[in-house]
């Protein structure tokens, strides 16, 4: 998958597909306070937030290592084995577009 | 491409930036605030640092006024990171961590604590535990309960005497690496006394640092401070406010 950009593209895209519905299922809950206010419901807010942000911290491990990578690849000495032996650089995860937005929900 | 670039070198020298602001701590709890006593803040030191000799669990508080807008959970990762909390074999560390003016707070989980302290948990005891003290004003109150809780949910989860025993193993390799070090130091130079010494000093310190765990070398002096092992943390816990 690291190799294909396609791939990596449609992983990308799954993720952030799975963030926004996250992020309108929270607006849908802001209409029911009765619901937010459960102890049930709060543990499971707390949980997908746990996610989100495990997501967000290897992501941006992912990316420091491909930054390093990609870093050595293009120094001088390690330029031209990394050229014979086909070593390739590699993409970041990138923000998605419009994920600072906040999603409307209609009733 | 070149845009690209650009952009990436922007985003690291923000990042390094903010690292600057990440502290270095030196002691099991700090609070920059000066809203505990020195006696409480002693108290919670002798406190955790008993807990860590006897569990091997690493459990640090730290207080702040303000993050001036950085994100939280960034702001606890990069802090528990930096200080390395917990074993490197087990990730056994925590950071609690309270931004006072800010309202907010935050225990990160080491990964190695997460089984024992999933962020369900975590987040009730900031918000049944915590909460509660800090609506008060209550400030010590809160942070000995929530750490009393953190402790009651991770006592079990590792043992002092297994990574002891892990250390000895490992340090049964290690020897012969320095020997041939000396060795090799003392036909380069090739001169008896003075090649030993110099290896001799070398051996000293590459063991001493090796064996130690860090902090019998730092000149820092505080008695019974903090030092990393070195844990690492994937972004668990939970945040919550009061």
């Amino acid at each position: 998958m690291l190799e294909d950009p396609n791939a990596f593209q449609m992983f990308q895209n799954a993720q952030g597909e799975l963030g926004n519905a996250l992020s309108r299922l929270m607006v849908t809950v802001e209409a029911y306070p009765q619901l937010r206010a459960t102890e049930n419901f709060q543990t499971l807010q707390q949980q997908l937030e746990g996610t989100e942000n495990r997501i967000a911290v290897e992501r941006m491990k992912f990316n420091q290592t491909v930054q390093k990578y990609n870093t050595t690849i293009r120094t001088f000495p390690e330029r031209f084995i990394a050229g014979i032996a086909g070593f390739n650089q590699k993409q970041y995860f990138q923000a998605n577009e419009g994920a600072d937005e906040v999603p409307t929900v209609e009733f | 491409m070149l845009r690209k670039i650009i952009l990436y070198i922007t985003f690291i020298s923000v990042v390094t930036f903010a690292q600057d602001q990440i502290p270095k701590l030196d002691q099991y709890a700090t609070d920059f605030t000066n809203t505990l006593s020195t006696n409480e803040v002693n108290y919670l030191n002798r406190d955790l640092k008993t807990f860590d000799d006897t569990t091997s669990n690493q459990v640090v508080f730290l207080m702040i006024s303000s993050l001036d807008n950085y994100p939280i959970e960034m702001f606890t990762y990069e802090t528990a990171t930096k200080n390395q909390i917990g074993t490197a074999e087990n990730s056994n560390g925590l950071l609690f961590f309270v931004a006072k003016n800010d309202r907010k707070m935050r225990i990160e989980v080491g990964y190695g604590l997460e089984g024992a302290l999933p962020d369900a948990l975590a987040s009730s005891i900031i918000r049944n535990e915590v909460a509660p003290y800090f609506r008060k004003n209550n400030y010590y109150g809160g942070v000995q309960s929530g750490l009393n809780a953190i402790k009651s949910a991770t006592v079990g989860e590792y043992t002092r005497e297994r990574r002891t025993a892990d250390d000895d193993e490992g340090g049964g390799g290690l020897p012969i690496i320095y020997i041939i070090i000396f060795i090799i130091i003392s036909l380069i130079s090739g001169r008896g006394r003075g090649g030993g010494l110099a290896g001799l000093i070398l051996l000293g310190g590459l063991s001493g640092g090796r064996s130690s765990g860090g902090g019998s070398f730092g000149g820092g002096g505080s008695f019974g401070g903090f030092s990393g092992g070195g844990g690492s943390f994937g972004g668990g816990g939970a945040s919550g406010g009061w």
